[in-house]
């Protein structure tokens, strides 16, 4: 005996499961679970420091607390947004959104090309019902009104059944098709794209190779080889400040280009005007002081020279860095701080007043040792390891000075501001941005389109009817539809 | 005149309107707490008198316009003092944000007549500026470069409408949810009577937010236009961002439960109001305790 015979159970095989669960992910419920899903799934995002924004807060998290940060690493707390949940959600959303819109656009095309149904029997239950006698221009007016509105009409013996609106669907329609627009954008972006930021200091020559970057990230599909040639020299760095509020006013880099073909030209980088290359475009990401050291041997000769970028602390600038001496023997490094316009604070000491060179002084002290650079360790060049070395020194220099201690000298030549250039490829981003507009007006389109329909019948005693029915706005109907009554009654 | 007149003058202007908005609140307050005089034998919407709170209505949306009048000035005079528009700090997103959500409200009225609201906006308006002039204020400033573009401007005034307008169809939202509950157990208290339907009410937030949309999704836009020009990304996830984007996903899943899922009243209202809250939240946990490129000069 078997139950199947009884019951008769539809069969469900791989092909009728994959249909269920293809209506599933296009339907309507499943498409706002996984938007709530989507906006939710983004909070850790902003609450958890992100490696590629803020890497040494997530180095923080794991010193302080390491077992917890472990966990949070496993479940990808600090890379949320490339995180395989993250994704999977996104992926969803957009597979349930091409199932649910494609289909519908389809539609939407056959049903624009077609005429609007035929007039129903019974008009009366309709929005606005009004009867009147004919005077016989009504079909006449009628077509006028809706040919001078644009409405789409169907004719059948005494009656016209017009239909306007469809562009609140086609814009509906538009915008969830332009999300897709703005996904690809996004897409090509990551996969061949382009990051990286170089410091130079004024005079300097940047030239547009691999190894000319501080650091440097490809797209999953793109690698150094798509670098375009070019170079940037730094002839002048200029920056104003309120001398009220100490605050930035303006920055601007007057740099020399040289292109692919070697032609030079003259240009100025701002904050929010970055230079263009094609499809890279640099910009001006942060400045500050890069003092000049002469350090020398006691006989003399010269262990180290040149500009030192130093890493600006507070909106004064004042800067701490430090400078490295791994020539000399024993090894040196000087510790030091920057002030553009010292002054002494009883309790701080030295601090800066101002962010502009006023009164520059290098502070410094000067260890002897072993500086650690042959562990590979990656370090800092703002900092010194002094775990293995002695202090020897302390002091403070204005431009021009020198110092002697055992062992040999340095001098403060002079300072020089440095620059910060981000150089970027994205070439997804004009993708992105046709998205977004084309969403925007879909969007537009689809809030404040309003689709109705109006219906005219002349019947065979003479009695004129009108009526009309609207999807939504039934308001902005009632009001159409006076004018509609007025303009067929020949009233003006 | 100086811009420390200018910035003088402002603070004095918007110190008045919290002043007025002050009267606005105790005026709304009599409106719907003592202005209603029920007869004996309980209450009969008809036989209600409401001359006095009609009275009270009508003085306090007078004090509210007058408010709103001082504010605007107060905001016009911080404009001059920076010699750019006043939108560089946190404490001057507030002004700005407190005068478009009472702006929002004063329009509304033009078409509705939503004055019972009175007593929760002026008071909304009066914490916001409250909180603006105690905890947040800034002496008036130039703008940092990054911030001196035609973007910044165009998308923070169009993220302040946004925002004030999310803020009031929070606060349709609220009330309806207040008065759902007392329709479902003993009814609508005495002064209420006369307040708008409950589908009157689910439908004004509704077309609030249908209405902004629109407005947050360009304000969006703007933002990430002036973010490639200044940063060199459109899209970076920086906090800020984040939970704009948290908030234009919230919105959309609320008007897709309403469009397409049918949605209504309470649970239409709840999305509104967790909507609502992720943009609140972005404003202040953001802009106060998180770090991320939006955060300039110390707020
Ligand atoms: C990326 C995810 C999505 C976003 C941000 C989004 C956003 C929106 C918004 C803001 C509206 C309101 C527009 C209006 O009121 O006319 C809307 C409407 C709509 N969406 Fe989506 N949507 C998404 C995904 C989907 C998916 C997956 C589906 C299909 C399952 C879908 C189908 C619809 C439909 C049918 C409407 C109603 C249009 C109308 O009748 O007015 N959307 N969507």
């Amino acid at each position: 005996m078997s139950i199947e015979k009884e019951i008769d159970v539809p069969e469900i095989g791989a092909g009728g499961l994959a249909r269920f669960a293809w209506r599933q992910l296009t339907s309507m419920r499943t498409a706002l679970i996984l938007l709530m899903l989507l906006a939710i799934a983004s909070i850790p995002g902003s609450l958890l420091p992100q490696r590629n924004q803020n890497p040494m807060a997530v180095r923080e998290y794991f010193i302080n607390d390491p077992t917890l940060a472990k966990w949070i690493d496993r479940f990808s707390g600090f890379d949320v947004f490339s995180a395989p949940w993250f994704s999977a959600i996104y992926i969803l959303l957009f597979i349930s959104l091409i199932g649910c819109v494609l289909p519908r656009t389809f539609e939407h095309l056959k049903l624009v090309r077609a005429k609007p149904p035929v007039t129903p029997k019974n008009l009366q239950k309709l929005q606005g019902f009004t009867i009147f006698p004919s005077e016989g221009e009504e079909l006449n007016r009628a077509r006028e009104f809706f040919k001078e509105e644009r409405f789409r009409i169907r004719e059948q013996d005494g009656s016209i059944s017009a239909e306007k609106g469809y562009i609140r669907e086609s814009g509906n329609l538009l915008f969830h098709l332009s999300l897709i627009l703005i996904l690809i954008g996004v897409s090509i972006g990551s996969l061949f794209g382009m990051r990286g930021d170089a410091i130079i200091v004024t005079g300097e020559r940047f030239i547009n190779l691999a190894t000319s970057y501080d650091s440097l990230s490809y797209g999953k599909l793109t690698n150094e080889r798509s670098l375009n040639t070019f170079s940037v020299r730094l002839n002048k760095f200029v920056a104003q400040y309120d001398p009220v509020t100490n605050s930035p006013l303006d920055y601007a880099a007057y740099v020399s280009i040289e292109d692919e073909a070697g032609n030079t030209t003259e240009e100025v980088i701002k904050v929010n005007s970055p230079l263009t290359f094609g499809s890279s475009r640099v910009y001006l990401q942060a400045n500050g002081y890069a003092p000049f050291v002469t350090v020398r041997d006691e006989i003399g000769n010269v262990t180290f020279q040149g500009p030192v970028t130093f890493l600006p602390q507070d909106s004064n600038l004042r800067s701490i860095g430090s400078i490295k001496v791994p020539e000399a023997s024993p090894q040196l490094g000087f510790v030091s701080s920057f002030l553009p316009t010292y002054q002494r604070d009883p309790e701080a000491g030295g601090v800066s007043v101002y962010p502009e060179l006023l009164k520059p002084r290098l502070l410094f002290s000067i260890w002897e040792g072993d500086l650690g650079l042959d562990t590979g360790i990656p370090q800092s060049i703002y900092t010194i390891d002094t775990t293995e070395m002695t202090r020897i020194a302390l002091d403070s220099l204005s431009p021009g000075e020198r110092f002697d201690f055992t062992g040999g000298s340095i001098t403060f030549e002079k300072v020089e501001p440095w620059i910060n250039l981000a150089v970027v490829r994205d070439p997804g981003k004009t993708y992105s941005l046709i998205g977004g507009i084309l969403a925007l007006a879909g969007l537009l389109a689809s809030l404040f389109g309003f689709r109705r329909r109006i219906w005219l019948r002349v019947l065979p005693d003479g009695q004129v009817e009108i009526a009309g029915l609207a999807k939504n706005n039934s308001a902005a109907l009632d009001l159409e539809l006076d004018k509609f009554t007025r303009h067929v009654k020949g009233e003006k | 005149m100086t811009q420390t007149t200018w910035a003088y003058l402002s603070n004095n202007f918007i110190y008045s309107a919290m002043g007025v908005f002050a009267l606005s609140l105790v005026v709304h307050a009599f409106e719907t707490a003592w202005a209603v005089r029920v007869p004996a034998g309980g209450a009969d919407l008809q036989k209600m008198d409401y001359s006095k709170a009609e009275k009270a209505a009508r003085i306090g949306t007078g004090f509210m316009l007058l408010a709103f009048i001082l504010l605007f000035v107060g905001v016009v005079a911080r404009g001059l003092a920076n010699g750019h528009v006043p939108w560089g700090n946190m404490y001057e997103f507030s002004i700005t944000g407190a005068l478009a959500f009472v702006g929002a409200y004063l329009i509304a009225l033009r078409k509705h007549d939503l004055r019972w609201l009175g007593l929760f906006v002026s008071l909304g308006a009066l914490l916001t500026l409250g909180t603006a002039i105690t905890l947040l204020y800034r002496d008036s400033a130039p703008l940092v470069p990054a911030l001196n573009s035609a973007w910044l401007i165009i998308h923070v005034i169009t993220a302040i409408i946004s925002g004030g307008v999310f803020l009031f169809s929070n606060i349709i939202a609220g009330a309806f949810l207040y008065l759902d509950s007392r329709e479902r157990g003993s009814g609508r208290p005495a002064w209420a009577e006369r307040l708008p339907s409950l589908d009157f009410l689910d439908q004004l937030s509704y077309r609030l937010v249908a209405f902004v949309f629109p407005l947050w999704t360009f304000s969006v836009i703007a933002g990430a236009i002036w973010a490639e020009s200044a940063w060199g990304r459109y899209w970076g996830w920086d906090p800020k961002e984040t939970w704009a984007f948290i908030t234009w996903v919230a919105y959309a899943a609320y008007l897709h439960a309403r469009v397409t899922a049918g949605w209504k009243g309470r649970r239409a209202a709840w999305l509104c109001l967790f909507a609502g809250s992720t943009f609140l939240f972005n404003y202040v946990y953001v802009n106060v305790w998180g770090t991320g490129k939006h955060t300039y000069s110390g707020l």
